[in-house]
């Protein structure tokens, strides 16, 4: 009998291995005069720095761009979800639709509007993804102003593992000049009351890792 | 704990404590009002020219400070008014002898941190006093929010007739998906004509995107150009005061209505309050919004309220903003538009101040749509709560800018809009709307009750619009030509105000035979009881006029 549960992992696993290979893959990309690379490391997360964030040329990548302190000082979104497996979910979901996955860090702002539309700009595809450590998450492109998007997940307490899943299958699609149905919007009145102010305090806490003007960097994501 | 008591169990379930609520965090903002951080008021005029402002040196200014000393104090006034006594202008605001006029002469001489602490000593009371006086059209009306969580156009067409019928002065959508943007307003706009010709509409989105479709008439009106209070988040939006300024002017060179937007909490919210109070921050907003030549403004924390909503006297701070805005004799479109509690008798009160007191907007905007169809996240009432709303006009005597409404008329309006924007779509050779959309929306509560459409042919769809340059003369012809010429001159005449240019003085709506309604021809003039605005006798007959009152002479004996 086959078990569907193993073979998910086994998949999940080959997933893994394959943007491990991928990202790895990216060093021909990397400046690496810069100083000795730094890791962050968060649960389940290792993000190892590989120097400043360059203008990608392969028409088939999607740019992730993380918030100041995503993985690193911050494990864990505004509703608990482990940062690793966030990431993780929009790789797959990237890959998935036979797309490539490059990660970077977004240093200089804490807006996940001028962070995706970084991430966008850096990618081959002209697709890129910002998304901040309380959860929130856009999908940018390149040519359109910074703070209008492709899709905007706004309310980040009601973003599930599937529906990051479904967020990097999308921007694929759109790499691949796909028009893809948007992701379905979730809609919950209630999370306003319920989170703004912690949401308030984490924005707080992450943006105090801002660095004005601080080039981006790019990050060899590791899952354990 | 090892026991609990009983009672406490039973306090922990009640909604109230559904909300999220912090301590004060002052140094990195997180404080209503008085923070121990704000400045201290003082103003320095050397040669017509402020040169120190709330302790700072003009050298020191950031671009907001430089703004309001260059653009909004007036410094034949601010030498007088910065010298008085505080508490002596909080009493001047309340005293039924001061006139308003005078309120406002005052206003435009204080400083960001005079104006604070002058509300400062008013207590909750106090300020919807101060807002009954001050606020500048007599005649308080409300705004509504007109969207659906598949961007459904047809949808959106009957919600926005139901609302105009209902009494909304003014109507707002968005999207969830940007691109449909163009759908959005267009249907947006044939709804609100069907309902009653003068309703102003507007589709808050990205800014370019806003104003275009504003230059495009498929929209009388924008609100959504936000200011805010420190200088790094506009840095972080790519703004200045001037970017907004200009924005502004292109409004209002195009005959179009406008207003700005801020709130308390948006700078904290933002990471960026530089450890200053919220209502401070948002005193700045006021005075810049007023210095750009804006006739109106857009606040009461707006998205933002869950973050005073949180700490200790924070919705009195909103209160407050609504009121700093009125004293700048703006318009002033005063919240109440997003959830703010799990508690019904929280949300109640967060209303009172606004709706009792009354204002150009009380709701900016109130959800003509059931929250979960929302899409600016819900608002603090919604079309479920309309029935307490009508009763709460009942029965405190207030007019909350609605009216009641039968079964059979808003049927009826319903599936005429739905049809209108049918013929509006067949004719711009836009993808059908099928008479199964027509009758599921007439009768529709929301669009779980709505068949689905196809999204992507949609999408395509109104880019193309956009390319081809559709505009509102185009959906007047195709009004016409379909048998709805009474919509099609609702929507001309709504294109012709752009020319007349009469919509832009402060704080105007337009009445059911496109009158103006405004500051200038309904200037508040309130000076104590018997004064002001006062129901008139057409207006309270049709508040006191519910279904549900039993009617003594309709029993059997």
């Amino acid at each position: 009998m086959v078990d569907s549960a193993l073979i998910e992992k086994i998949v999940e696993q080959v997933i893994q291995e394959m943007s491990r290979l991928q990202s790895s893959g990216y060093a021909g990309n990397v400046d690496r005069t810069s100083a000795a690379p730094a890791i962050a490391q968060g649960q389940g997360l290792v993000l190892a720095e590989k120097g400043e964030a360059r203008p990608g040329s392969d028409r088939s990548e999607v740019v992730i761009g993380l918030a100041p302190a995503f993985g690193d000082k911050f494990t864990r979104t505004i509703v608990g979800l482990p940062h690793a497996d966030v990431l993780r979910e929009i790789m797959a979901g990237i890959e998935e639709e036979g797309c490539r996955a490059r990660v970077i860090r977004v240093g200089k702002t804490s807006d996940v509007a001028f962070i995706a539309h970084e991430a966008a700009k850096l990618s081959g595809s002209g697709i890129g993804i910002g998304i901040q450590s309380r959860g929130t998450t856009v999908i940018h492109q390149k040519d359109l102003p910074p703070l209008s998007n492709l899709e905007l997940f706004p309310q980040s307490p009601l973003l599930d593992l599937e529906t990051y899943r479904a967020i990097g299958r999308n921007a694929a699609r759109y790499a691949r000049g796909e028009n893809p149905d948007p992701v379905p919007v979730r809609n919950d009145q209630m999370a306003r009351p319920k989170y703004q102010a912690r949401a308030a305090v984490m924005h707080i806490k992450e943006t105090q890792f801002v660095v004005p003007g601080a080039s981006s960097t790019e990050l060899e994501p590791r899952f354990h | 704990m090892a026991k609990r008591s009983k009672r406490f169990e039973v306090l922990a379930k009640r909604p109230v404590n559904q909300d999220g609520f912090v301590a004060e965090w002052p140094e990195v903002g997180l404080i209503a009002m008085n923070s121990p951080f704000d400045p201290k008021p003082s103003l320095k005029i050397e040669n017509g020219r402020v040169v120190e402002m709330d302790g700072k040196r003009r050298e020191d200014f950031d671009m907001i400070e430089q703004f309001i000393a260059d653009y909004f104090i007036d410094v034949s006034v601010a030498p007088e008014v910065m010298t008085m006594d505080s508490a002596q202008i909080a009493r001047m605001i309340v005293d039924i002898n001061v006139p308003r006029t005078e309120i406002a002469r005052l206003a435009q001489g204080m400083t960001p941190a005079k104006v604070v602490e002058v509300l400062g000593h008013m207590n909750i009371v106090e300020i919807m006093m101060g807002m009954m006086k001050m606020r500048a059209r007599k005649t308080p009306a409300n705004q509504c929010h007109v969207t659906n969580l598949r961007d459904n156009p047809v949808q959106i067409a009957a919600d926005a007739a139901e609302a105009a019928l209902r009494g909304f002065a003014e109507q707002e959508t968005t999207v969830g998906v940007v691109r449909y943007a163009p759908f959005n307003a267009l249907s947006l706009l044939v709804g609100s004509q069907t309902g009653r010709g003068g309703v102003l509409t507007q589709c808050a989105l990205e800014e370019a995107t806003e104003l275009q479709l504003g230059m495009r008439g498929l929209t009388s009106y924008a609100e959504t150009i936000s200011v805010y209070g420190t200088e790094q988040v506009f840095v972080d939006g790519d703004d200045t005061p001037w970017s907004k300024a200009f924005l502004a002017s292109a409004y209002a060179s195009r005959g179009l209505k406008m207003r700005f937007t801020s709130g308390t909490g948006s700078e904290v919210q933002m990471g960026y309050a530089e450890g200053k109070s919220m209502l401070y921050l948002e005193a700045r907003c006021v005075m810049l919004t007023k210095g750009a030549g804006v006739q109106g403004l857009q606040n009461g924390s707006i998205s933002c309220i869950g973050v005073p909503g949180a700490v200790p006297t924070g919705i009195r701070a909103v209160a407050a903003e609504n009121l700093i805005t009125m004293m700048l004799d703006l318009e002033v479109a005063s919240g109440n538009d997003q959830t703010f509690s799990h508690s019904d008798i929280r949300r109640t009160a967060r209303l009172l101040p606004q709706f009792a007191a009354g204002t150009d907007f009380i709701f900016s905007g109130y959800s003509a749509v059931p929250n979960y169809d929302n899409m600016f996240a819900g608002s603090n009432f919604d079309i479920e709560d309309m029935d307490d709303y009508l009763i709460l006009q009942r029965d405190l005597m207030v007019d909350g800018g609605v009216r009641p409404v039968s079964e059979e008329e808003v049927v009826a309006v319903r599936n005429r809009a739905a049809r209108a924007l049918q013929a509006v779509f067949k004719e711009l050779g836009l993808p059908e709307i099928t008479d199964e959309e027509v009758e599921a929306a007439t009768y529709a509560h929301g669009s779980e009750d709505m068949p689905p459409r196809k999204v992507a042919e949609d999408l395509k769809a109104a880019q193309d619009m956009i390319a081809r340059g559709v505009t509102g003369l185009d959906v007047v012809k195709a009004l016409a030509k379909h048998g709805f010429e009474d919509i099609a001159q609702n929507i001309l005449n709504m294109l012709k105000q752009r020319v007349s240019g009469d919509y832009l003085h402060t704080s105007a709506i337009l009445d059911q035979h496109f009158h103006v309604i405004s500051a200038v021809n309904d200037l508040n003039d309130y000076r104590g009881p018997g004064t002001g605005y006062r129901l008139s006798k057409e207006r309270w007959e049709e508040i006191k006029n519910i279904v549900q009152a039993l009617r003594p002479e309709d029993m059997e004996i």
